[in-house]
């Protein structure tokens, strides 16, 4: 039951993009048509779902105050938690790679698909900002983890869609010239944002 | 005459630019307004709209911003000749997350109650797409001065947006202005209220959907198709 709270939680009541605003820059950037948003969104679950564990292991048995205990009685009050931006950047960054090398040999379709939007995601804010929220909230376990960081992702892909196929129909209204483009995306965003708030009084 | 000797007369002969030419001056001008990194560049929108809730949190981070974009710009741009172009990402993270560490570590010292409503929004600083973008677009192609000079135009560019927005969320939302309230007890025994919307984060948004429109109105330049 857990991992559903954490999952729905992390999905709808702690959006990125809508209560964090996270990933605002790839979000604005790359929603002009639904197809590339569903590409975008894609590769942003994936990368979570797989940084998010990682830098759990990492947090948990390397950086935090008395987390290299395991390598023996002289390292029990080792606190390298200071290294830990430094430490969460570079795996997301080889993990980006990683994960671009792979899905280029084994799923060459795939890698069509998403190709263009793997390395963009290396600086996508909400990958790094799974990693810090997750270090912040101390998981207990590391499926904890993996399902906050998979229903994170699930919760950018839901925001991206929606504005993009909200930005493919707003093309044909008529909007104020100045507005156009990049002013009506924020406040639709906004206007999005604020909907999204009614989810905000669930209990789960 | 030598080769050498030549080639040192071409350079003596060269103009030396003045530090603040015409076109330095760009560098720091053109950020505030024409292109601005959050309204025109659409970089470093995450963090913008996450910490404008409060005056003092937004100054903050746009010191910080500004203390991170101006150091890697520089070493970036001192360095454009030695990093190799397909490893430069990874180079330029971690130049940018060691900075950030220091600015960290210096906000928990110094001012903790500010660096714990940050929360993540620091070490965000990292992913900030203008850091990136400007260290991609910028020092990797220019001298130490003018990246220098393009960096603080950035920085306060997005600086000015942040305390804008910042100052609009926290007198309606809260009445009051880096914590001091503005709005005498009198309005509120009147009936006035303070708009808790403002406070949540989709007005944020909103804000600055607001400042693209007045911007945009004034420069009709900048209006997109």
């Amino acid at each position: 039951m857990e991992y559903f709270n954490i999952f729905v939680k992390s999905i709808f009541i702690e959006n990125m993009i809508f209560a964090y605003f996270l990933g605002m820059c790839s979000y604005l950037a790359v929603s002009k048509t639904v197809k590339t948003g569903v590409g975008l969104g894609a590769a942003v679950i994936f990368v979570l779902a797989v940084t998010v564990p990682v830098n759990y292991l990492l947090e948990n048995y390397v950086l935090k105050e008395g987390a290299l205990s395991w390598l023996g009685q002289d390292f029990a009050d080792v606190d390298l938690s200071f290294l830990s931006f430094i430490m969460f950047i570079a795996v997301i960054a080889s993990m980006v790679q990683l994960v671009e090398m792979a899905v280029e040999k084994y799923a060459p379709a795939l890698y069509g698909a998403l190709g263009i939007f793997l390395p963009l995601i290396a600086v996508n804010c909400s990958i790094l900002g799974g990693s810090l929220f997750m270090q912040e909230r101390q998981y207990a376990n590391i499926g904890e983890a993996t399902v906050f960081g998979l229903g994170s992702g699930v919760g950018w892909f839901l925001a991206i869609v929606a504005i993009a196929a909200i930005r493919e129909k707003i093309r044909y209204s008529n909007v104020p010239a100045p507005l156009r483009g990049l002013g009506i995306t924020f406040i639709i965003t906004g206007l999005m944002g604020i909907a999204f708030m009614s989810f905000m009084g669930i209990e789960l | 005459m030598s080769e050498t000797a030549k080639a040192a007369e071409v350079a003596v002969k060269e103009p030396k630019e003045p530090l603040f030419s015409k076109k330095n001056k760009a560098l720091i001008t053109d950020p505030l307004n024409d292109d601005n990194p959050i309204t025109i560049q659409v970089l470093g929108i995450c963090s913008a709209l996450a910490i404008t809730v409060q005056v003092k949190q937004a100054f903050v981070m746009a010191m910080s911003v500004l203390v991170v974009l101006v150091g890697a710009n520089l070493i970036v741009s001192l360095m454009r000749n030695l990093i190799p172009s397909r490893v430069r990402i990874i180079v330029q993270l971690v130049i940018v997350a060691a900075l950030v560490i220091l600015v960290d570590q210096v906000l928990k010292a110094f001012v903790y109650d500010v660096s714990k409503q940050l929360s993540v929004f620091v070490g965000l600083i990292i992913t900030n797409c203008i850091i990136m973008g400007r260290l991609e677009a910028f020092a990797l192609a220019n001298k130490p001065w003018p990246s220098f000079l393009d960096a603080v135009g950035n920085a306060a560019g997005y600086g000015w947006i942040l305390i804008v927005v910042a100052i609009a969320r926290e007198f309606f939302g809260s009445g009051k202005i880096w914590g001091v309230q503005l709005i005498p007890d009198a309005f509120y025994d009147l009936g006035y209220a303070n708009n808790g919307l403002m406070i949540l984060p989709p007005m944020a948004l909103i804000t600055v959907g607001i400042i693209i429109w007045v911007q945009r109105a004034r420069n009709t330049k900048l209006i997109e198709d």
